[in-house]
Protein backbone atom coordinates (compact mmCIF):
# COMPACT_ATOMS: atom_id res chain seq x y z
CA UNK A 1 0.00 0.00 0.00
CA UNK A 2 1.21 3.22 -0.94
CA UNK A 3 1.95 5.84 1.91
CA UNK A 4 0.79 9.03 2.18
CA UNK A 5 2.87 11.34 2.02
CA UNK A 6 1.00 14.77 2.20
CA UNK A 7 -2.19 15.83 3.72
CA UNK A 8 -3.90 19.67 1.96
CA UNK A 9 -6.76 20.30 4.32
CA UNK A 10 -8.85 23.88 3.77
CA UNK A 11 -12.19 25.20 5.36
CA UNK A 12 -13.68 27.57 3.50
CA UNK A 13 -17.22 29.53 4.03
CA UNK A 14 -19.60 27.45 1.85
CA UNK A 15 -20.35 30.38 -0.29
CA UNK A 16 -20.21 30.94 -4.72
CA UNK A 17 -16.81 33.47 -4.59
CA UNK A 18 -15.17 30.62 -2.37
CA UNK A 19 -15.49 27.80 -5.36
CA UNK A 20 -12.90 29.20 -7.66
CA UNK A 21 -10.75 29.68 -4.40
CA UNK A 22 -10.89 25.97 -3.88
CA UNK A 23 -10.61 25.26 -7.79
CA UNK A 24 -7.52 26.99 -8.27
CA UNK A 25 -5.96 25.15 -5.21
CA UNK A 26 -6.42 21.83 -6.43
CA UNK A 27 -5.07 22.96 -10.12
CA UNK A 28 -1.92 24.25 -8.16
CA UNK A 29 -1.36 20.97 -6.16
CA UNK A 30 -2.34 19.00 -9.04
CA UNK A 31 0.34 20.74 -11.29
CA UNK A 32 3.01 20.42 -9.15
CA UNK A 33 2.49 16.87 -8.28
CA UNK A 34 2.83 15.82 -12.53
CA UNK A 35 -0.45 15.69 -13.48
CA UNK A 36 -1.55 16.43 -17.35
CA UNK A 37 -3.44 19.43 -18.31
CA UNK A 38 -6.54 17.46 -19.28
CA UNK A 39 -6.35 15.86 -15.81
CA UNK A 40 -5.86 18.87 -13.91
CA UNK A 41 -8.72 20.14 -15.53
CA UNK A 42 -11.34 17.07 -14.89
CA UNK A 43 -10.28 17.09 -11.04
CA UNK A 44 -10.68 21.26 -11.28
CA UNK A 45 -14.52 20.71 -12.49
CA UNK A 46 -15.19 17.50 -9.99
CA UNK A 47 -14.04 19.65 -7.12
CA UNK A 48 -15.99 22.72 -7.98
CA UNK A 49 -18.65 20.72 -8.65
CA UNK A 50 -18.36 18.67 -5.39
CA UNK A 51 -17.90 22.51 -3.67
CA UNK A 52 -21.50 23.78 -5.54
CA UNK A 53 -23.18 21.08 -4.17
CA UNK A 54 -22.36 21.69 -0.58
CA UNK A 55 -22.97 26.01 -1.39
CA UNK A 56 -26.39 25.16 -3.20
CA UNK A 57 -27.79 22.49 -0.95
CA UNK A 58 -26.36 21.74 2.09
CA UNK A 59 -27.51 24.55 4.11
CA UNK A 60 -30.36 26.76 4.61
CA UNK A 61 -29.51 29.70 2.97
CA UNK A 62 -27.68 33.04 5.32
CA UNK A 63 -26.55 30.19 7.32
CA UNK A 64 -23.65 31.81 8.99
CA UNK A 65 -21.43 28.53 9.99
CA UNK A 66 -22.24 27.62 6.60
CA UNK A 67 -18.25 25.73 5.51
CA UNK A 68 -17.09 23.08 3.25
CA UNK A 69 -13.94 21.01 4.32
CA UNK A 70 -11.93 20.28 1.44
CA UNK A 71 -8.70 18.03 1.86
CA UNK A 72 -6.32 16.80 -0.67
CA UNK A 73 -4.76 13.52 0.40
CA UNK A 74 -1.44 13.36 -1.91
CA UNK A 75 -0.44 9.34 -1.96
CA UNK A 76 2.49 8.32 -4.57
CA UNK A 77 0.27 7.04 -7.10
CA UNK A 78 -2.86 9.06 -6.90
CA UNK A 79 -4.61 12.18 -4.94
CA UNK A 80 -7.82 11.36 -3.08
CA UNK A 81 -10.08 14.73 -2.66
CA UNK A 82 -12.66 14.96 -0.41
CA UNK A 83 -14.91 17.81 0.10
CA UNK A 84 -17.55 17.28 3.33
CA UNK A 85 -20.33 19.90 4.64
CA UNK A 86 -22.18 19.82 8.42
CA UNK A 87 -25.38 20.08 6.62
CA UNK A 88 -26.87 17.44 8.04
CA UNK A 89 -27.69 13.75 6.72
CA UNK A 90 -29.06 13.84 3.43
CA UNK A 91 -30.88 10.34 1.83
CA UNK A 92 -27.84 9.31 -0.70
CA UNK A 93 -30.43 7.34 -2.68
CA UNK A 94 -32.31 11.18 -3.57
CA UNK A 95 -29.23 12.59 -4.59
CA UNK A 96 -29.06 9.85 -7.09
CA UNK A 97 -31.64 9.59 -8.18
CA UNK A 98 -32.14 11.13 -12.50
CA UNK A 99 -28.61 11.50 -12.23
CA UNK A 100 -27.09 11.05 -16.04
CA UNK A 101 -26.26 12.73 -19.37
CA UNK A 102 -28.69 14.04 -21.54
CA UNK A 103 -29.93 12.17 -24.25
CA UNK A 104 -31.51 13.25 -27.78
CA UNK A 105 -34.83 11.63 -26.75
CA UNK A 106 -35.55 13.84 -23.80
CA UNK A 107 -37.66 16.54 -25.24
CA UNK A 108 -36.26 20.15 -24.52
CA UNK A 109 -38.81 20.98 -22.06
CA UNK A 110 -38.15 18.28 -20.00
CA UNK A 111 -34.20 19.13 -19.39
CA UNK A 112 -33.50 20.15 -15.71
CA UNK A 113 -30.96 22.98 -15.12
CA UNK A 114 -29.13 21.01 -12.67
CA UNK A 115 -28.57 17.53 -11.94
CA UNK A 116 -25.29 17.50 -13.53
CA UNK A 117 -23.26 17.80 -10.95
CA UNK A 118 -22.79 14.14 -9.57
CA UNK A 119 -22.80 13.07 -13.05
CA UNK A 120 -19.42 14.73 -14.43
CA UNK A 121 -18.13 14.25 -11.43
CA UNK A 122 -17.89 10.50 -11.69
CA UNK A 123 -17.65 10.86 -15.62
CA UNK A 124 -14.32 12.81 -14.90
CA UNK A 125 -13.00 11.13 -11.81
CA UNK A 126 -11.53 7.25 -11.28
CA UNK A 127 -13.01 6.63 -7.90
CA UNK A 128 -16.09 8.14 -6.36
CA UNK A 129 -17.74 7.27 -2.88
CA UNK A 130 -20.10 9.68 -1.51
CA UNK A 131 -20.74 9.31 2.67
CA UNK A 132 -23.61 10.67 5.13
CA UNK A 133 -23.10 11.09 8.19
CA UNK A 134 -23.60 14.39 9.81
CA UNK A 135 -23.44 16.28 6.39
CA UNK A 136 -22.39 15.08 2.85
CA UNK A 137 -18.95 13.43 2.49
CA UNK A 138 -17.38 12.89 -1.57
CA UNK A 139 -14.21 10.99 -1.98
CA UNK A 140 -12.84 11.29 -5.31
CA UNK A 141 -9.69 9.55 -6.51
CA UNK A 142 -7.67 10.61 -9.51
CA UNK A 143 -4.74 8.20 -9.98
CA UNK A 144 -1.60 9.29 -11.67
CA UNK A 145 -0.31 8.31 -14.57
CA UNK A 146 3.23 6.85 -14.34
CA UNK A 147 4.52 7.82 -17.73
CA UNK A 148 3.23 11.74 -17.59
CA UNK A 149 4.92 12.07 -14.02
CA UNK A 150 7.17 15.08 -13.88
CA UNK A 151 10.38 13.42 -13.12
CA UNK A 152 11.48 16.87 -11.15
CA UNK A 153 8.60 16.01 -8.97
CA UNK A 154 9.87 14.45 -5.20
CA UNK A 155 7.17 13.14 -2.78
CA UNK A 156 8.48 10.58 -1.09
CA UNK A 157 10.82 10.61 1.89
CA UNK A 158 11.97 7.10 1.13
CA UNK A 159 15.63 8.69 0.01
CA UNK A 160 17.12 10.94 2.17
CA UNK A 161 17.38 14.56 1.12
CA UNK A 162 20.82 15.55 0.30
CA UNK A 163 22.07 18.74 1.49
CA UNK A 164 24.65 20.81 0.52
CA UNK B 1 -12.51 34.66 -11.31
CA UNK B 2 -14.28 36.95 -13.72
CA UNK B 3 -16.83 37.14 -16.31
CA UNK B 4 -17.47 39.28 -19.04
CA UNK B 5 -20.49 39.45 -21.36
CA UNK B 6 -20.47 41.42 -24.44
CA UNK B 7 -24.11 41.49 -26.19
CA UNK B 8 -24.33 43.15 -29.94
CA UNK B 9 -27.64 43.61 -31.19
CA UNK B 10 -28.83 43.24 -34.41
CA UNK B 11 -32.20 43.15 -36.73
CA UNK B 12 -32.82 39.59 -36.38
CA UNK B 13 -30.20 37.94 -33.88
CA UNK B 14 -28.34 38.74 -30.76
CA UNK B 15 -24.72 38.03 -30.41
CA UNK B 16 -23.52 37.31 -26.51
CA UNK B 17 -19.26 37.23 -26.08
CA UNK B 18 -18.65 35.31 -23.26
CA UNK B 19 -15.59 35.20 -21.70
CA UNK B 20 -13.61 34.29 -18.54
CA UNK B 21 -14.78 31.75 -15.95
CA UNK B 22 -18.26 30.63 -15.90
CA UNK B 23 -19.08 28.84 -12.26
CA UNK B 24 -21.36 29.12 -9.44
CA UNK B 25 -20.34 32.46 -8.53
CA UNK B 26 -20.30 34.16 -12.30
CA UNK B 27 -22.97 31.93 -13.08
CA UNK B 28 -25.84 34.76 -11.72
CA UNK B 29 -24.14 37.44 -14.03
CA UNK B 30 -24.42 35.12 -17.29
CA UNK B 31 -27.93 34.06 -16.80
CA UNK B 32 -29.18 37.42 -15.87
CA UNK B 33 -27.40 38.44 -19.01
CA UNK B 34 -29.10 35.56 -21.47
CA UNK B 35 -32.37 34.75 -20.24
CA UNK B 36 -33.95 38.02 -21.60
CA UNK B 37 -32.09 37.24 -24.72
CA UNK B 38 -33.58 33.84 -25.58
CA UNK B 39 -36.80 35.35 -24.48
CA UNK B 40 -36.82 37.48 -27.43
CA UNK B 41 -39.21 36.60 -29.80
CA UNK B 42 -38.31 37.80 -32.85
CA UNK B 43 -34.52 37.24 -32.55
CA UNK B 44 -31.87 34.05 -32.42
CA UNK B 45 -29.57 34.09 -30.16
CA UNK B 46 -26.17 33.45 -30.84
CA UNK B 47 -23.55 32.87 -27.87
CA UNK B 48 -19.93 32.63 -28.79
CA UNK B 49 -17.87 31.24 -26.05
CA UNK B 50 -14.23 31.58 -27.41
CA UNK B 51 -12.95 33.52 -24.54
CA UNK B 52 -14.54 30.59 -21.86
CA UNK B 53 -11.70 28.79 -20.10
CA UNK B 54 -13.52 27.07 -17.88
CA UNK B 55 -16.94 25.98 -17.03
CA UNK B 56 -18.84 23.39 -15.31
CA UNK B 57 -22.59 22.10 -14.68
CA UNK B 58 -24.14 25.56 -13.47
CA UNK B 59 -22.66 27.23 -16.70
CA UNK B 60 -24.47 24.26 -18.52
CA UNK B 61 -27.85 24.77 -16.86
CA UNK B 62 -27.71 28.28 -17.66
CA UNK B 63 -27.72 27.09 -21.18
CA UNK B 64 -30.24 24.18 -20.79
CA UNK B 65 -32.33 27.12 -19.80
CA UNK B 66 -31.65 29.40 -22.50
CA UNK B 67 -32.64 26.69 -24.83
CA UNK B 68 -35.71 26.36 -23.25
CA UNK B 69 -36.17 29.88 -22.96
CA UNK B 70 -35.82 30.14 -26.88
CA UNK B 71 -38.00 27.11 -27.62
CA UNK B 72 -40.63 28.85 -26.21
CA UNK B 73 -40.05 32.15 -27.67
CA UNK B 74 -39.78 30.44 -30.82
CA UNK B 75 -36.63 31.34 -32.21
CA UNK B 76 -33.26 29.75 -31.83
CA UNK B 77 -29.95 29.17 -29.52
CA UNK B 78 -26.70 28.92 -31.16
CA UNK B 79 -23.26 28.17 -29.39
CA UNK B 80 -19.93 29.24 -31.38
CA UNK B 81 -16.26 29.44 -30.55
CA UNK B 82 -16.54 26.84 -27.74
CA UNK B 83 -12.62 25.48 -27.38
CA UNK B 84 -11.81 21.67 -26.97
CA UNK B 85 -11.89 21.47 -22.95
CA UNK B 86 -15.58 23.14 -23.21
CA UNK B 87 -16.78 21.03 -26.15
CA UNK B 88 -16.02 18.35 -24.22
CA UNK B 89 -18.30 18.77 -21.42
CA UNK B 90 -20.82 18.97 -23.79
CA UNK B 91 -20.06 15.25 -24.82
CA UNK B 92 -19.71 14.31 -21.94
CA UNK B 93 -22.85 15.59 -20.55
CA UNK B 94 -25.10 14.70 -24.19
CA UNK B 95 -25.87 18.39 -24.09
CA UNK B 96 -24.15 18.44 -27.70
CA UNK B 97 -27.51 16.34 -28.66
CA UNK B 98 -30.33 18.84 -28.08
CA UNK B 99 -27.92 22.37 -28.14
CA UNK B 100 -27.12 23.31 -31.65
CA UNK B 101 -23.38 23.71 -31.80
CA UNK B 102 -21.36 25.69 -34.24
CA UNK B 103 -17.71 25.05 -34.73
CA UNK B 104 -17.17 27.30 -37.13
CA UNK B 105 -15.51 30.76 -36.24
CA UNK B 106 -18.22 33.45 -35.76
CA UNK B 107 -18.99 35.74 -38.62
CA UNK B 108 -17.84 39.07 -38.64
CA UNK B 109 -20.88 40.96 -38.66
Amino acid sequence: MAHQSELIEMKVPARPEYVGVVRLTVSGVANRLGYSYDDIEDIKIAIAEACTNVVNHAYPEQSVHASMHVSFAIFEDRLELVVADKGGAVDIEELNRGRGPITKDQPVEDLKEGGLGLFLIETLMDEVEIRSEDGVMIVMTKFLQRDEVDSNVDRTSEEPTKHQ
Amino acid sequence: MNLDIQVSDYENKSVAEVSGEVDVYTAAKLKETITPLAEQEDKRLIIDLSGVDYIDSTGLGIFIGALKASEKAGTSLTLTGLNARVKRLFEITGLHEVIDIDQAKREEA
